[in-house]
């Protein structure tokens, strides 16, 4: 590939602001309770044919109680940001929801290998893929989220990541440099995880952001779901812990232990024995599917997923990992 | 002298090259063991940044992700991967170690896919991550890789991590911030750089028990080779226990 060729993979999503202006324009400012089931949530806000993004980082603070919704509603056609995306992949790509995929990060998940069926997937044709790097992707959701239509960067030039994406080269006008210009990414919907909230959204998130803060900023519509909601008072005192305001939020679900199988900082390690097995038993198609069933179409919401993977007990020791409590067996 | 694996002589070699004082940007698995060994060696100031992040964490144990709530435990930040690539492009990331399925000449890297139709690969692996964006941005590129000729080719079925691309100035041709790019490649068998005006890869140093003939039996294309090739330092006994006993205790990376 030549030095100076733009991106000949698809931009799935249209990056003009002033039509996110005009979404935006229209957009309830009300402060009122957005307190519903997940169940609810995906069947009002998550379409067919719609293009979805997920908070988090593959398999820490992932809103898995939407993704599982989202399988067991049957929704197709999808467009999907791959950005970090390992376990919320996983679960998605079972489910077959999308048909093209902005890809950074996907099929894998680190250090614990490649997931055999989203590769499959993948392979298959089924999906039209257009590449990108982790910080491609956050910048596009930036741009988004700072109201333009893109932003320039340094990386992933003279790469077949650039020449397999969509982003386009420009010219400084200062200095005269080549830049990538990747086009804002705004996407029909995103859902996030986050520690608390009040009943509006007001959303409090410890630890890394990683790029929630843009996508959260940069969707049209957003599902939080929540550790625990708390009182709009602490929301108040601290406002400095806001991460993401109401006006930005569509739907609050209460989901604890939510990033279930993930890790969730400060609260619950990730399963890791559980995250195996489904690496394991997708390697049989058989018997992938009984787990599916098992695990997410026979399961009515999270708290039925957590009960028959350990329940409580399970939950009380990924807390004392996650706090690196040396316990002997409970 | 003490006795070791391959697994554990990389991360031992790896670790070197990390000065006290640097910073580094990390991934998981070979670079996060080798990093907190000096961490816990030879540079406990060493500025560690994780691409969700983390910044400065003391590591208690081995991520298992780089969005993982270890990799900012103790840490002087918790930020954002915004934050994070912001501050490789600014010039303040020194190092970064990476892997890939495939090396070139060049140091260009391959994690993306097995088979040229990027339609329907034959083998579709994760894709860039973070790797592209640290290799662009960050001063010196580190790559830890078994020595086997079906990964270190020719031609890379895909590039999805930038090198030197074709060689020469063709890195900075091509928009990315000048004076950076691939610095050490170290494997079982050898570490290599790259000949600073060809930009090609090279022997420098020769891991004990091999030969430079065996190193290029065992890669793809013809290597540059140093006028002095030295022989790799084993590990020591100091950094084996601390690898041992301290980083990688659960031999997660060093019993591969």
């Amino acid at each position: 590939m030549g030095a100076f060729e733009n991106g000949i993979g698809k931009l799935f999503t249209d990056p003009d602001p002033d039509n996110a202006r005009a979404f935006f324009r229209k957009k309830s400012r009300e402060m009122k309770s957005k307190v519903m089931t997940v169940k609810e949530a995906v069947e009002k806000f998550v379409h067919d044919g719609e293009y979805l993004a997920i908070g988090g980082f593959g398999a820490n603070r992932i809103p898995t109680a939407v993704c599982h919704e989202i399988l067991r509603q049957g929704r197709k056609n999808m467009g999907f940001a791959g950005h970090t995306a390992t376990h919320d992949f996983e679960i998605l790509a079972a489910g077959k929801i999308f048909d093209r995929l902005d890809a950074s990060y996907v099929v894998g998940l680190e250090a614990r290998g490649l997931s055999p069926n989203a590769r499959n997937y993948l392979q298959s044709g089924e999906v039209d893929v257009t590449e990108w790097s982790n910080y491609g992707l956050a910048a596009r959701f930036r741009a988004a989220g700072m109201g333009v239509s893109f932003v320039p960067i340094r990386t992933t030039l003279g790469t077949e990541t650039c020449k397999y994406g969509a982003g386009k080269i420009i010219t400084c006008p200062f200095t005269g440099e080549p830049y990538l210009a990747v086009p804002a990414l705004y996407p029909d919907v995103a859902a996030i995880h986050v520690h608390a909230c009040d009943i509006y959204g007001n959303s409090q998130i410890k630890g890394i952001s990683i790029s929630d803060l843009d996508v959260a900023r940069a969707a049209k519509r957003l599902i939080i779901t929540t550790e625990r909601i708390i009182h709009s008072d602490e929301i108040r005192r601290e406002p400095n812990q806001t991460a993401i305001p109401y006006y930005l939020v569509d739907a609050v679900c209460e989901v604890p232990y939510g990033s279930y199988p993930g890790n969730m900082a400060y609260e619950y390690f990730s399963d890791e024995e559980h995250l195996r097995e489904w690496m394991k038993v997708e390697k049989d198609p058989d018997a992938f599917k009984k787990f599916l069933d098992k695990n997410i179409y026979n399961c009515k919401s999270h708290f039925d997923y957590i009960s028959i993977n350990g329940g409580m007990e399970k939950m009380m020791k990924l807390r004392q990992k996650e706090l690196l409590i040396l316990a002997q067996e409970i | 002298m003490p006795d070791y694996n391959v697994m554990e002589l990389m991360v031992c070699v790896a670790s070197r090259e990390l000065e006290e004082g640097a910073s580094v940007g990390v991934g998981t698995g070979v670079p996060c063991a080798a990093t907190m060994l000096a961490q816990k060696t030879h540079a406990p100031n060493l500025l560690i940044v994780f691409e969700a992040g983390g910044v400065a964490p003391l590591l208690p144990e081995m991520p298992i992700s780089v969005g993982d709530s270890r990799t900012f435990y103790k840490g002087v930040m918790a930020s954002g991967m915004v934050q994070i690539m912001e501050t490789c492009a600014r010039g303040t990331v020194d190092y970064t170690f990476l892997g890939g399925a495939q090396i070139d000449m060049y140091g260009n890297l391959n994690s993306t896919q097995i088979g040229f139709d990027h339609d329907r690969p034959k083998v579709r692996f994760p894709g860039s991550g973070g790797a592209n964006d640290f290799a662009s941005l960050c001063w010196r590129t580190m790559v830890v890789t078994p020595q086997d000729s079906r990964r270190f080719v020719e031609k890379c079925d895909f590039i999805t991590t930038p090198g030197y691309l074709t060689g020469d100035d063709a890195r900075e041709k091509a928009g990315l911030p000048k004076g950076c790019g691939p610095y050490r490649i170290i494997t079982n068998m050898a570490v290599m750089d790259f000949e600073p005006v060809s930009k090609r890869m090279r022997i420098i140093s020769i891991n004990p028990g091999y030969s430079v003939e065996d190193v290029q039996k065992n890669c793809g294309f013809e290597l540059l080779k140093a006028d002095k090739i030295i022989e790799t330092a084993p590990p020591t006994a100091e950094e084996l226990r601390i690898l041992r006993e301290e980083v990688d205790p659960e031999r997660y990376v060093i019993g591969r």
